[in-house]
Parts: structure tokens; C-alpha cells; sequence
């Protein structure tokens, strides 16, 4: 049985990794956040080669005393997770460049429903009108929230976050709609 | 039970997971032809869901396990159809049919970009798979890959279309979601580099004998990622914030699906790996913040989409509270509710889509008088949103009841609080509904509504889906008793644990790796138990002073060995 004890080195290197992964991680442009999961990953991947104990021969039997193998288990949970964290870094990036498109920025952006609910209890109203004919006061004040990551102006073209009627904010030709039909 | 494959049907075990993935390739194959990729939808939800049924009777008789390729379990990875996961199977893969129907029936309605069949069809049968997948898996590393295959599947559901706010919402919903997996992995990692195994029997055996508290370690590690994912009290926010922006269908799939299998999850683990329950105090506080936060959540808005995305969370509350009561009666009270979460959850949103389309809105501001114009749809709300609230004939009163009981069975001071909250929660429930209900449908429509026909489709799967909460409560008896004797099982963890080792295991299956292995496994396992006391402590505990030399002997091995 080979030495199972963890090397220093790799995990100090997992720290290190795991460091810079959340603090990218906690910003809020997508790209930033992107490469936040790759180091993130990246130091998941290097925590489970450590799990696996040091390294020793290739696992073949009768290429390898089977003393001084070293675990293949681990090198397989760590290809899978590699080809997971591939599709998914392509997927973000996808976001991230659709989110450009859409708004010349990819950053996150706020919840704008969040926000009216949060002004309006600043503003100490109920959660819903109570009179039962002005339906244009909140939906005025909602036109007027500003997305705090913009100066480009409202960023929604509608006050409700109603999905079926496009949202989206600005006539931008669709080319994932070309796909689908 | 052994012999033919209508006795025994442990080789039906996979196959909600391959029909699903195959019928995904089919479908892919055939993105210009939207008709046939929907009439493999259909046929292969419907197979998934006969085949979940058998298993259900089956495993009722005792745990059917297969291995993958026959490898025997320590080595190979197995799946295991218990009561508690065909269950499960069971109740996923008839919402997940019914929802399918609806959303054709909405696409033939309104064939637009915002909705792409083409990529719909592919994407969701994957999802399928993937829920059955983590229901199935009986190796915490599948399990990861599971998650994986769900998740990535609902990214792409999330942003369907890929207009600018299911963009927005979507970063936040995956980015949240990558980190749980993150945390997962790393999880997995932490628990092999202790025990040496994966698979989720031979850790049953092994967490007991590696330092206790590294593997409270581990099990508050596992409790964070599918925390995430179950969307308890401090890491829910990314749920009510995502969810409304998709498609109605996706949806109500997701909030009936995708965080039940962080609860199942969950359920797994703390019975069968951590079965000492020293999580649950903690656990208890994060049920009664989840109930009460959610549904203040919900009390405080003002469309029905978000509002009933909190209730969503709130009610995850009560399924924690039932796991974390660890006793037979609050795991199958918590079972119980998860069946019925899922059916009216799901129900509840593909009706909000409905009311979507009638009224123009799902804001409670510009809603009004939808008694009057859609009365079949006022039934349709009415009856899902009462079994929520948990009104006392139906399903989710008797949920409820059973985890009050069950918590008053413990009697302890913190599960009289928990009790007391779950009531509080109901009730502050039961006025979100109402709320709801009296702007959505008794008050006078702000503005003369649109004329506009639901289609027959959508209407008939919602409606298929309110009989089926309702059915809940007329087979509540028989399927309270399922859960229980479900219950009892995932208490008896020797049950499990001798299914899927080798030693214990029924006779026939993947017979001649078995009998090898279990020659093999019975010293092996000792062996690998005395080593243990060494092993698990410092992988857990990260590197210890003493270890220094030769950690950086090894750095420099790694280097010279390939």
C-alpha cells in the first residue's frame, strides 16, 4: 500500500488556487467570474489528486508492482470533473459574450423586482395597491429604477419582469433564434 | 426473486436514466422536425415513468442493486432502486410527463424564438435523466455527476431564448449553482481522501471508524453544497430571483424537482452515511429560519411568480424539519411531503402560467376578475393553493400533521418551537394565498381583459396535475404507510449496506464478479478498516507539522516518478 499521507505542496497550491478562485469569484463581471471558476476548479481538481496519496507507478497490473501504484481512482473523478468544468466554461462564456451583446457589459446585474420591493419599503407602502383602480404609480416608479451597474439608461424597456413579453431591452437580432427553427 | 426479468427486475434499474439520454441523442438528431422530437418526449417520459412504477412495487420487497458492467460494488459504481428513491422516481417522473405535455401543448400555441423546441426537447429529457440519475445513484461521486447533468441542463433551460433577463437571471442561478457543485466535488474529495471509497454503502461502514469529527467535518461540507442546491434559509436567495424569469414549464419543473433532489439528497445522506445525527440541532434552526424567512418572503410580493418561489423555500423548511427530527416518524413525514411538495409546487406554477396567458400579467396589480372570465381556472388555483396552505382534508394538511406529530414526539424544547413554526408558517401561507387569490380572481380587472383561448393542451396537463395533488390525499393512507416502512428502512442502514456489498448481497446477479468479490471483500474490508485509524484523520485535518519533509519530498517525487 503507497504512503497515503498528503503533500504540502499541492495543498498549499489548493489554497492558493482556492484564494484567488473566490476572490474573482466575488466580482461581478462574468469574464472575472469565469476565470474564478477555473481556479476554483482547478483547486478541486488538485484537492482530489492529494486525496489519492502520493503519486507511484502507472496502475497497469503486471507493468507496475502493485505496491508502488499509485491510486487511479482519483485521476478518473478528476478527468470527469475537467471535462465538466470545460462545458461549463464554455457555457459561461457563451453568457458572458450574450450579455455583452445585450447590454455592452457583462456584468451581473441587480434583480429589478428585488429593488421595487426594497423601495418600497423604504418608502413604507403596502406590498400591493390597496385601492383597486391606480395601477400606474408603481409601474412609473419602476420605469425610473435604474440599474446601478448603468449608465446606459433604464435597462428594461417594460415595468414587470413578465417573461413572454421580451424583455429583452434593446431590438438585438437573435442568433440562437436562427438555430432553433 | 431470482430468475426471469418479470420477477426480478433489477435490470430495469437503469433504465430511467439510459431511456431518457437516448431519446436526448434521438431528439437531437432530429432538431428540424419539432412533431417527432415530441412524440419521443412522450413515449420515452411514459416508459420512464411504467418502469418507475414497477421498480416502485419491486423495491418494496427489499433494495434492488445492479451493477454498472458488472463490477461488483466497492470497486464497480452500482445503482440501488430503495423505497425511498423509486418513490421518489415515481413522483419525479409523472410531473416531469405531465409538465412535458403542457409545454407542447404550449408550443404549439405559440411557436415562437423565445421558446426553441429545438434545444427544449434535447435538454429536458437530459434533465430527466439526470434527476433519475441522483435518485438511483448509490456512489457519492455518481451522485456529483448527476447533480452535473441536472444542472447543466437546467442552465440551459434557465436561459432559453437568451433574452436580456433570463440572461440576468440566469448568471446569478448558475453561477450559484457552480459553486455548490464546486463544494460538492470537494466534498467528495475531503470523504475519499478519509475513507478511500466512494461508494455510499462501504462509507456507511467505514465514517464510523475514521475521528468523529472529521467526519462531522465532512458531513457539514455535504450539507452546504446540497444546502445550495435545497435552498435552505441563508442560501436561498438565488431561487426566488431566477426562477420567475423562465418559461412557465421549466419553471415548474424546476421548483418541483431540482431543489427535491438536493432535499433527497440530503435525506441520503444524513440517514445512511451520518446516521449519528449530530447535525441536527443545526439543522432544526435552518428549517424553522427557512419556513419563516420564505414565507415573509412571500408575504411580501406582489407577483404571484415570485410569490410562490418563496413559498417554495419556505416549505423546504418543513421537509429539513422532518429530516432533522431523526426519528422514523419525521423522516417519513418528510418523505411524504416531499411527494406532495412536488406535485403541487409543479401544479401550482404551470397554473400561474396559465393565468399568465389569461390575464396578461403576474403582477397582482394588473390581475383581477379571473373567477369571473376563467372559473375552470380559478378551481385549478384554488385547489393546489389550499393543498398548500395545508387545509385539512388535503395532502399537505396531512403532511403537515404528520411532522407535528412527529415533532411533538420529540418533545424536546427546540421541536416545540420547530412545531410552532410550521404552524405559523401555514397560516402566514395560507394569507399569501389568499392575498394572491382575492387580487388575482375576486377583485374587478384593473382593465377590460384581452380575450384569449387557452389552449386545451395546457389546460389539460395542469388539470391532470391538480387531480394528482388531489389523488394524494385519497391515497394518502397506503402512501403513508410506503413512507413509513420507507422510513424504517433508511433507519436501518444493515439493510442498505448488505444489499450493495458484497457478502449479503441476493443471488444471481453480476453472480461470478460477486462471488470473487466477496471472497476478496471480507478481508479486504478488515484490512482496509485497521488502516483507516490512520489514513482518515489527516485527510481530513490537512497536513499535520511532522509531515512537512515529507510533503515536500513527495512534491519533488511527483515531479521525477512519470
Amino acid at each position: 500500500m503507497i504512503d497515503t499521507s498528503p503533500s504540502l505542496a499541492l495543498v498549499v497550491v489548493a489554497a492558493a488556487l482556492t484564494a484567488v478562485g473566490v476572490y474573482l469569484l466575488l466580482e461581478r463581471s462574468l469574464t472575472r467570474v469565469l476565470l474564478g471558476v477555473i481556479f476554483l476548479s482547478n483547486a478541486v481538481n488538485v484537492v482530489l489528486l492529494v486525496s489519492g496519496g502520493r503519486a507511484g507507478g502507472a496502475p497497469i497490473v503486471d507493468y507496475t508492482d502493485e505496491d508502488s501504484m499509485s491510486d487511479p481512482l482519483p485521476q478518473a473523478l478528476i478527468l470527469t470533473a475537467i471535462v465538466i468544468t470545460l462545458g461549463m466554461t464554455a457555457f459561461l462564456l457563451a453568457m458572458a459574450y450574450r450579455s455583452w451583446q445585450l447590454n455592452q457589459h457583462d456584468e451581473v446585474q441587480d434583480d429589478l423586482e428585488d429593488r421595487r420591493v426594497a423601495q418600497r419599503a423604504a418608502r413604507d407602502e403596502a406590498a400591493y395597491l390597496s385601492d383597486d383602480d391606480g395601477t400606474t404609480t408603481l409601474e412609473q416608479e419602476a420605469a425610473e429604477v435604474h440599474d446601478e451597474t448603468g449608465d446606459d439608461g433604464p435597462p428594461s424597456s417594460g415595468p414587470g419582469t413578465p417573461p413572454s413579453s421580451a424583455p429583452g431591452s434593446h431590438a438585438v437580432p437573435t442568433p440562437e433564434g436562427g438555430d432553433a427553427r | 426473486m431470482n430468475g426471469l426479468s418479470l420477477t426480478d427486475l433489477t435490470w430495469a434499474v437503469p433504465l430511467p436514466v439510459v431511456i431518457p439520454l437516448a431519446a436526448a441523442g434521438l431528439a437531437l438528431v432530429l432538431w428540424r422536425n419539432a412533431r417527432a422530437q415530441g412524440v419521443i418526449s412522450v413515449v420515452a417520459l411514459s416508459l420512464v415513468l411504467v418502469t418507475s412504477v414497477a421498480l416502485l412495487v419491486a423495491a418494496d420487497d427489499g433494495p434492488l442493486v445492479l451493477d454498472i458492467g458488472s463490477w461488483a460494488a466497492p470497486v464497480g459504481i452500482d445503482l440501488v432502486a430503495d423505497r425511498l428513491s423509486t418513490l421518489m422516481l415515481t413522483v419525479s417522473s409523472a410531473v416531469t410527463l405531465c409538465v412535458l405535455l403542457y409545454s407542447l401543448a404550449q408550443g404549439l400555441a405559440d411557436n415562437n424564438a423565445e421558446t426553441p423546441v429545438a434545444i427544449f426537447h434535447p435538454t429536458y429529457l437530459v434533465l430527466t435523466a439526470g434527476v433519475a440519475n441522483a435518485f438511483l445513484t448509490g456512489d457519492l461521486f455518481n451522485l456529483f455527476v448527476g447533480f452535473e447533468m441536472l444542472l447543466v441542463a437546467s442552465y440551459v433551460l434557465i436561459t432559453l431564448g437568451g433574452t436580456g433577463e433570463r440572461i440576468r437571471a440566469g448568471t446569478i442561478y448558475i453561477v450559484v449553482s457552480l459553486l455548490s457543485s464546486m463544494l460538492f466535488l470537494l466534498a467528495v474529495a475531503l470523504v475519499y481522501a478519509a475513507t478511500g471509497t466512494v461508494n455510499m454503502a462501504q462509507l456507511a461502514v467505514r465514517l464510523q471508524q475514521i475521528d468523529p469529527d472529521v467526519a462531522f467535518a465532512l458531513q457539514l461540507l455535504l450539507l452546504l453544497a446540497f444546502g445550495i442546491k435545497a435552498a435552505v434559509f441563508p442560501l436561498f436567495a438565488w431561487l426566488p430571483d431566477s426562477y420567475p424569469t423562465a418559461p412557465a414549464p421549466v419553471t415548474a419543473v424546476f421548483a418541483g424537482l431540482l431543489t427535491k433532489v438536493g432535499v433527497y439528497a440530503i435525506i441520503r445522506t444524513q440517514t445512511l452515511l451520518f446516521p449519528d445525527g449530530r447535525a441536527d440541532d443545526l439543522l432544526m434552526w435552518v428549517a424553522l429560519a427557512t419556513m419563516l424567512v420564505g414565507i415573509l418572503g412571500a408575504v411580501a410580493q406582489n407577483d404571484v411568480k415570485r410569490m410562490i418561489s418563496f413559498t417554495l423555500v419556505s416549505h423546504i423548511g418543513y421537509m429539513v424539519f422532518g429530516i432533522a427530527l431523526s426519528t422514523e416518524a419525521g423522516l417519513s413525514a418528510a418523505i411524504f411531503y416531499v411527494a406532495h411538495h412536488i406535485t403541487v409546487q409543479t401544479t401550482l406554477f404551470l397554473v400561474v402560467g396559465l393565468m399568465e396567458r389569461r390575464g396578461g400579467s403576474t403582477s397582482l396589480d394588473a390581475l383581477g376578475g379571473l373567477a369571473r372570465i376563467a372559473p375552470l381556472l380559478a378551481v385549478m388555483f384554488f385547489l393546489p393553493a389550499m393543498n398548500l396552505a395545508g387545509i385539512p382534508p388535503l395532502s399537505g394538511f396531512l403532511g403537515k400533521a404528520g411532522l407535528i406529530q412527529a415533532g411533538a414526539e420529540v418533545g424536546t424544547p427546540l421541536a416545540y418551537t420547530l412545531v410552532a413554526g410550521g404552524i405559523v408558517t401555514s397560516l402566514l401561507t395560507l394569507y399569501a394565498i389568499v392575498k394572491a387569490w382575492n387580487k388575482a380572481f375576486w377583485q374587478p380587472a384593473p382593465e377590460e381583459p384581452r380575450e384569449v383561448a387557452l389552449p386545451r393542451g395546457m389546460v389539460g396537463s395542469a388539470a391532470a396535475l391538480v387531480v394528482a395533488g388531489v389523488a394524494l390525499t385519497v391515497v394518502a393512507g397506503p402512501l403513508y404507510d410506503y413512507t413509513e416502512r420507507a422510513a424504517a428502512t433508511l433507519r436501518d442502514r444493515e439493510q442498505y449496506v448488505t444489499a450493495v456489498l458484497p457478502g449479503g448481497r441476493g443471488e444471481g446477479r453480476s453472480a461470478d464478479v460477486t462471488d470473487e468479490a466477496r471472497r476478496e471483500g471480507g478481508t479486504d474490508r478488515v484490512e482496509e478498516g485497521s488502516d483507516l485509524e490512520d489514513v482518515g484523520p489527516r485527510g481530513g485535518e490537512q497536513p499535520a507539522p511532522p509531515e512537512e519533509e515529507t510533503g515536500s519530498d513527495e512534491g519533488t517525487d511527483e515531479g521525477g516518478t512519470p
